[in-house]
């Protein structure tokens, strides 16, 4: 039977309790900043008032002289750049000669207490030389007289991308109608309870040591090695659990590399712990993007072409900008048949705080304007949207346009169970004014297929210890950011050992002690350090099997594991104890040990770009929304949210739907109020009241439907959860308002003002800004029957 | 630094600390008496993240100096488990309402001064309650059914169960 169908299972898919649900009910969870060490200093760092400007020289020196006050650092003496993507190393731990945005760090203090630091911070003067800033995208593409960073292809692009895969004239040609819609989506931050922390040490043999609440420590590792010019293997890092992260602790931070210099300059642990302001000044979050979009069809619904462009804000510097440029083209056509698709998009620098990954990294934004833009096409042709929706699902196995590989697809059935079950047709422009349904389809990737950084070595390792007394320790680099990856691990693991979750120790996110994982980011944890798991459980198993089986005299395949208990499926009565049969394992081949590895299957796309799109396998998602406008007020009440979600297969439905639930809520938040909004380079609402965020009040009731298409690349089928499902639900409360009401608001979020000027007849509609895209990129489709078809010839398809 | 002296009830415990007189109660909990299970998303009385009980009623931490709290009896979530967890702590973990956990705190204080005045409180009362605790993971529904659970179970302990209106009775 295939690995991903097995019904045998007994940890898998049971509603467990999370290994660590005991700590945190109790508040003895550590987060980094509930560390407390011994002679711990406090660190603050100084950042810029001006959105951008030139640093003449800063003084330090009265704050030197501050009493308590340890030491202080300015960005002369960290001056090698960092970033997360090796194509933008654009970030330095302090400005050295330029801020870039307000909050841009230039300066810090490590001091006895954190009051002494902040009012230290006071005393040090910086003489800037104010310079004109761009505070948005329009602004950027106008302005190349005022450039932010001196790299990049012009003014203030960071970069330009330009692909037509397949032909798209050829297919707008045949098209019998076209449609084109231009939307825009604002951008939004992550809002985790938890400010971004993180404590260095620098022990008495020189090494180093930080605790921080990052996502990828591995990442960290790396670029405090490269900064601070230590050998990585000096180094320590180690990933607290996170207080939420949502993508915004995905970066390496200059607090990070900060604390770590402080600590080595005064000799003691320093921590750092942001203030709420400044976490919405480090943000990394959603992208502001303009988009554009032209769809060719045949009077019966199929798409012939799609044109799509983007234009993205990505603030003051690359960040994952790269990647999320790439992203908001790339899954368009994974979910309905588009034979022939062009993508061009932009992303330019503004002197706003820097965005970067949040859930849904890059794609909620086309997803939004792809579905409402789905929604006004059958519109037009006179189709039933969800028909529309359900006819047009691509094939499993397909190969896309762009040359994504679609393997299982569970799109169609998440379909079909929110329309059965939220009775979409019968109430879709039938619910009587002021109320209205509406529907979305989505997709998200199970893990980027390639690392962040190119290398070959694996994107998931786990390493397992069986000790004489029975005892079972996982040790993984993965980060739990309260999504519960330490769970996924420990389930794996006693479903392969045949022991309880509860009897197993997992160690994760310690660069010492763990073996890498690259972080908790693109939906990847549980596909691929539950496959690493699988392997090094299974090496296990095989040798405690085996000595049980030669201690009871039965083969080994007759033998069941589970609960502890090794027993002979034949004669029940002849059994060990999981730990006797260790001790015999032991005593046989020596200390119990043994590690797994996961790299992805290789993608099959040959094009410059694609490296961001490729996954092991996508998830799917469905969502309807019902909703009442207020004609008065504009204000959109959300009734209720159905949401269907192709998880592949729940490794435990609670956790599943727990992420389910929280997507569903962070979208609503998305469409209705969350927006970064900023008036002459300051951020207007920098606070948790001020920056709305739906509260207990606003949350309507969600019914969460999981859908399992057993995936052959995840671990027992599974697939992603953790993100994929905040995409439809953004959509199909745009089109929920538009059956509502009668109204398209192009734009999130859909703010009362936004529905009342539309009701009025004042709503200005999206503008996408005049871009001079570069030259197209011709890409010719590989064919999914035979994908040999030497596409390898033309110099344009290589990597 | 001038500090002073700080005479607090925690926990049913009787505590002592130095500390300036400014520091908020949250600061003196965390930093001075140890108690790390209080957490801050704001230090603004914005997020609820602080929320601990004095006398019985939730407030923020961020925004109360100690010296405000005299002798009143003072509970955060390190008093609220003997030596088994409390209904709302295993309800909480049973039902996964806390993800990353930083917020639960907050959420389990607030609930239990809730179930204290309403053991049968209904689903708008729980989220009128809880509408000053934001939680970024869960999207609130967890923790309702949590709190839900938790007072069903308090309820079956003490004799008494839920009505139509929210109301209890006596079981007869």
């Amino acid at each position: 039977m295939p690995e991903e169908n097995r019904q045998d299972l007994t940890v898998i898919g049971q509603p467990l309790v999370k290994v660590d649900a005991a700590a945190k009910v109790t508040g003895q969870t550590v987060f980094a900043d509930d560390l407390v060490l011994p002679r711990m200093a406090f660190a603050r760092l100084l950042r810029s008032p001006h959105p951008h400007a030139r640093i003449r020289s800063i003084d330090v020196s009265r704050a030197a002289a501050h009493p308590g006050v340890l030491a202080t650092l300015v960005g002369a003496e960290l001056p090698i750049p960092f970033g997360i993507l090796p194509v933008s190393q654009d970030e330095h731990a302090l400005c050295l000669d330029k801020v870039r945005f307000v909050g841009d760090p230039v300066a810090a203090v490590a001091a006895l207490d954190e009051e002494t630091a902040e009012a230290a911070l006071a005393l040090i003067k910086v003489d800037y030389e104010v310079l004109p800033s761009v505070m948005s995208i329009d602004e950027a593409l106008a302005r190349e007289d005022v450039r932010i960073h001196d790299y990049g292809p012009h003014g203030n692009v960071h970069k330009e991308v330009s692909f037509d895969f397949g032909k798209v004239d050829d297919g707008f040609a045949e098209a019998d109608h076209v449609r084109e819609d231009t939307f825009f989506f604002e951008g939004n931050t992550h809002l985790p309870l938890e400010q971004h922390a993180a404590v260095a040490a620098q022990g008495p043999d020189g090494k180093l040591t930080l605790w921080s609440a990052t996502q990828t420590p591995h990442y960290v590792h790396r670029a405090l090695a490269k900064v601070l010019e230590m050998p990585a293997a000096h180094i320590r890092v180690i990933a607290c659990p996170n207080g939420g992260g949502f993508g915004g602790k995905s970066d390496p931070f200059s607090h990070e590399i900060v604390v770590a210099k402080l600590s080595m300059k005064t000799g003691r642990p320093v921590k750092v712990t942001l203030t709420r302001e400044e976490v919405f000044y480090c943000h990394r979050g959603r992208h502001p993007v303009k988009m554009w979009i032209r769809t060719g069809l045949k009077k019966d619904g199929r798409i012939t072409a799609m044109h799509f462009r983007t234009a993205l804000d990505g603030g003051a510097y690359g960040s994952y900008g790269v990647a999320s440029l790439y992203y908001t083209g790339a899954l368009q056509t994974v979910t309905y048949a588009i034979p022939r698709y062009k993508f061009e998009g932009v992303r330019v620098f503004t002197n706003k705080p820097p965005c970067g990954p949040k859930r849904g990294h890059g794609t909620p934004q086309p997803r939004f304007a792809l579905e409402c833009h789905i929604d006004k096409f059958c519109a037009d042709l006179g189709l039933d949207p969800a028909r529309w929706r359900l006819d047009h699902t691509v094939a499993p196995g397909t190969i896309t346009a762009n040359q994504m590989q679609v393997r299982t697809i569970g799109l169609r059935e998440c379909l079909q169970r929110v329309l059965e079950k939220s009775g979409y047709e019968g109430k879709r422009g039938r619910m009587g004014s002021g109320r209205g349904i509406g529907l979305a389809g989505s997709s998200y990737i199970s893990g980027a297929g390639l690392p962040i950084y190119w290398n070959a070595m694996p994107h998931s390792g786990v390493q397992i210890k069986i000790d004489r007394g029975g005892g079972v320790t996982v040790f993984c680099g993965s980060t739990d950011i309260g999504q519960g990856s330490d769970s996924v691990l420990a389930y794996v693991v006693a479903e392969e050992l045949g022991i309880a979750p509860k009897d197993i120790r997992v160690v994760t996110a310690d660069t010492d002690l763990t073996p890498v994982d690259l972080g908790s980011y693109s939906s990847r944890v549980t596909l691929m350090t539950g496959n690493a798991a699988i392997e090094a459980a299974r090496k296990l198993r095989a040798l405690v099997l085996g000595a049980a089986a030669r201690k009871l005299e039965v083969p080994a395949e007759r033998l069941k594991a589970a609960d502890g208990r090794i027993w002979d499926t034949a004669d029940p009565s002849r059994a060990l104890r999981f730990a006797e049969a260790v001790v015999l394992a032991e005593a046989a081949h020596g200390t119990l040990g043994a590690v797994g590895s996961y790299s992805p299957p290789r993608s099959v796309a040959k094009w410059k770009g694609a490296g961001v799109g490729p996954t092991p396998t996508y998830s799917y998602s469905a969502a309807a929304v019902e909703v009442s406008v207020d004609r008065e007020t504009g204000i959109v009440r959300v009734d209720k949210v159905w949401i269907a979600h192709d998880v592949g297969r729940s490794i435990n439905p609670l956790l599943v739907i727990g992420q389910v639930e929280g997507s569903v809520y962070m979208g609503l938040g998305e469409a209705l109020m969350e927006e970064q909004v900023f008036r002459k380079g300051l951020h207007k609402i920098p606070s948790l009241l001020e920056y709305k965020s739906p509260t207990t009040l606003e949350m309507p009731p969600v019914e969460s439907i999981l859908v399992e298409t057993l995936d052959p690349q995840g671990p027992y089928g599974a697939k992603e959860c953790g993100q994929g499902p905040l995409l439809p639900v953004i959509p199909a409360l745009a089109n929920a308002v538009y059956d509502a009401v009668g109204v398209r608001i192009d734009e999130v979020p859909i703010t009362p003002e936004k529905v009342l000027a539309a009701l009025d007849d004042r709503y200005r509609r999206p503008q996408m800004p005049a871009v001079a895209y570069p030259e197209t990129v011709p890409v010719a489709p590989l064919a999914t029957a035979a994908p040999a078809a030497a596409p390898a010839a033309d110099p344009a398809l290589r990597p | 630094m001038h500090k002073i002296r700080i005479q607090l009830k925690v926990n049913g415990e009787d505590r002592e600390c130095l500390a300036p007189v400014h520091h908020t109660l949250l600061e003196v909990l965390r930093e001075e008496l140890g108690l790390m299970g209080t957490k801050h998303g704001c230090e603004l009385g914005e997020c609820g993240t602080c929320t601990v009980l004095v006398d019985g009623h939730p407030i923020l931490s961020c925004l109360a100096l100690p010296v405000e709290c005299g002798d009143r009896e003072i509970t955060t979530v390190e008093g609220m488990a003997g030596a088994t967890l409390h209904p709302l702590q295993e309800a909480f973990a049973a039902l996964g309402a806390a993800q990353c956990g930083y917020c639960t705190p907050g959420f389990l204080l607030t609930a239990a001064a809730l179930l204290r005045d309403k053991p049968a409180a209904t689903r708008q009362e729980i989220a009128e309650a809880t509408a000053g605790n934001l939680c970024r993971c869960t999207g609130y529904l967890k923790i309702f059914e949590a709190i839900e659970m938790a007072a069903d179970r308090m309820r079956t302990e003490t004799g008494t169960e839920r009505t139509e209106t929210g109301g209890e009775r006596s079981r007869a």
